[in-house]
């Protein structure tokens, strides 16, 4: 990590951010995050709320703006004063705990407006894509409903192939299964798995620890606005270092306990 | 019920309630037949409803008077709509002049009574800028009074209706690439005016009764509208008939739009 930072404008990692603080007033929230993710690497961060993890997540794509530091994906710096943050987001998937399906419009219309509108396809290509990316979600059929008539974890899932159609470089997802009911987690998970089997990197704040072990590269311990440990699933979840570290997932995998 | 010492039987609660229900009735019945044997029938009906006079109102009541309110109505509807989305956008602006400015609107025009802005209408403007004519004559300047009074209480609603719609909306579009301007206008914006359509269609009613400070502007009997058709015509017969013929086709169309507003306003409660 620290040679990256000699590096002039974060070239080769799909994701790089330097020294990155954020406050909200007077409340620090991110105290100096450093680190980078390598193309096709599935990053997961975990840690308790209020670590600062879904802060973090959406520094990445500046829907916060960082306090200090700096942010580079695929090379192009977002921090920088000049950059067109508009161009930069469309090469950033972005999937909600919430969702946050566009519920004027079907689950077909939510995933072809911002292809019509921001990369100025056809109506026809655009609905060809999105018919493509439902299927690939397994709502192939359900294109002509309104978010209201599908189940959270349907919507979470068109919400998906929405961020998908920009054909983005990088995924981000915020705690993407936590508004779900339990038994409509897996579908999501599923349809994430397959994400990354695909290649497709991604940086997924989350809560589900198995998800974490079986499909992330590299999970990310965060608590109390830093970085507490950074590696492979078997070491940071098998045998985690810090004691941090080691009480959070106490809690999380035996909460009975 | 607190125990303190009664030294009439006390009544249970239930014949209480009783009691007290039966004393409103015998009042309200008292009050009824009272004005029923005090009122002169005859008159009353020869005053307020009398067919013939009705029948000399008939059928440019509807043809003049309702189509003419109407039209008054509509335009400076669409007119204080399309003044009213851009105040409320520049009342929520990041830029403070905006927001100045939008406010001033707001509290001047909702603060003055619909009547002296038809008056600084019909006699300021042609001192302000004289020779300078509303295109369309009386009704531009009725539609341009009106459209004065609806936007500064359209603005507020429609900003009521943009905070309405919830945060994340503005950041999945704008997580898509959408510019802001974008990201309002195909996302923020059409969700917001569903929000307002019940308040919008309330905003509809006041400003079709508020159509009837037309007169001040002076108006031709081929632009009158239904208030001031019932107020000449009552001067011209000598019989107040035509006034209350001009109200009930008032509550004709503002019953039923009250009615669709509630009914709108329930279905969308349901809907969130």
């Amino acid at each position: 990590m620290s040679e990256a930072t000699t590096s002039p404008g974060g070239a080769g990692h799909a994701v790089e951010i330097r020294a990155l603080h954020k406050s909200f007033g007077d409340h620090k929230v991110l105290k100096g995050i450093d680190f980078t993710v390598e193309p096709g690497q599935v990053v997961c961060v975990i840690g308790p709320s209020g670590s600062g993890k879904s802060t973090l997540l959406r520094c990445v794509n500046l829907l916060e703006e960082p306090t200090s530091g700096q942010v580079f994906v695929d090379g192009v710096e977002l921090t920088h004063p000049d950059v067109d943050i508009d161009a930069a987001r469309r090469r950033i998937g972005m999937v909600f705990q919430q969702f946050n399906l566009f519920p004027h419009l079907t689950a077909l219309r939510n995933v072809t407006i911002a292809q019509e509108r921001v990369l100025k396809r056809g109506r026809r290509e655009a609905e060809r894509i999105a018919r493509d990316l439902l299927d690939r979600v397994g709502l192939g059929e359900r294109g002509d409903a309104y978010p209201a008539q599908l189940s959270g974890g349907q919507q979470q899932r068109v919400a998906i192939a929405r961020a998908l159609a920009m054909d983005p470089a990088l995924m981000l997802f915020d705690e993407p299964t936590s508004a779900l009911d339990p038994e409509l987690v897996g579908d999501v998970l599923a349809v994430m798995r397959k994400l990354a089997e695909d290649g497709m990197t991604m940086l997924v704040v989350t809560h589900e620890m198995g998800f974490a072990r079986e499909v992330a590269d590299r999970v990310v311990f965060m608590d109390d606005g830093v970085i507490v440990e950074d590696g492979p699933p078997e070491q940071v979840i098998g045998s985690p270092r810090r004691d941090r570290t080691r009480t959070f997932l106490r809690r999380v995998l035996h909460p009975e306990g | 019920m607190t125990a303190r010492p009664v030294a009439a039987p006390r009544l249970g609660p239930r014949r209480r309630r009783r009691v007290v229900r039966g004393v409103q009735y015998v009042v309200l019945i008292a009050v009824v037949v009272t004005l029923a044997l005090r009122a002169d029938w005859a008159a009353i009906q020869q005053s307020f409803f009398n067919p013939a006079v009705a029948r000399e109102g008939l059928p440019e009541l509807f043809t003049v008077a309702l189509a003419n309110t109407i039209v008054y109505t509509v335009t400076g509807y669409a007119l204080g709509f399309a003044l009213g989305l851009p105040l409320a956008l520049m009342r929520l602006s990041s830029v403070p002049p905006y927001r100045w400015i939008a406010r001033g609107y707001v509290e001047v025009f909702r603060g003055l009574p619909a009547l002296v802005i038809f008056l600084l209408i019909g006699t300021g403007l042609p001192i302000a800028f004289p020779g300078f004519a509303l295109p369309g004559g009386v009704y531009g300047s009725v539609a341009l009074a009106l459209a004065l009074v609806s936007a500064a209480y359209m603005a507020e609603t429609f900003r009521a209706g943009l905070q309405a719609v919830p945060k994340g909306q503005l950041e999945a579009a704008r997580s898509l690439g959408m510019p802001q301007s974008r990201a309002m206008i195909s996302i923020v914006i059409p969700q917001a005016v569903r929000i307002v359509i019940p308040p919008l269609t309330n905003e509809l009613v006041l400003l079709f009764k508020d159509s009837s400070l037309v007169f001040i502007l002076g108006v031709t009997a081929s632009q009158v509208e239904l208030a001031k058709f019932g107020n000449d015509l009552a001067s011209s017969t000598a019989n107040p008939t035509p006034i209350i013929m001009a109200g009930a086709t008032y509550l004709l169309i503002t019953i039923p739009l009250g009615y669709l507003a509630r009914r709108l306003e329930a279905r969308q409660g349901k809907g969130r």
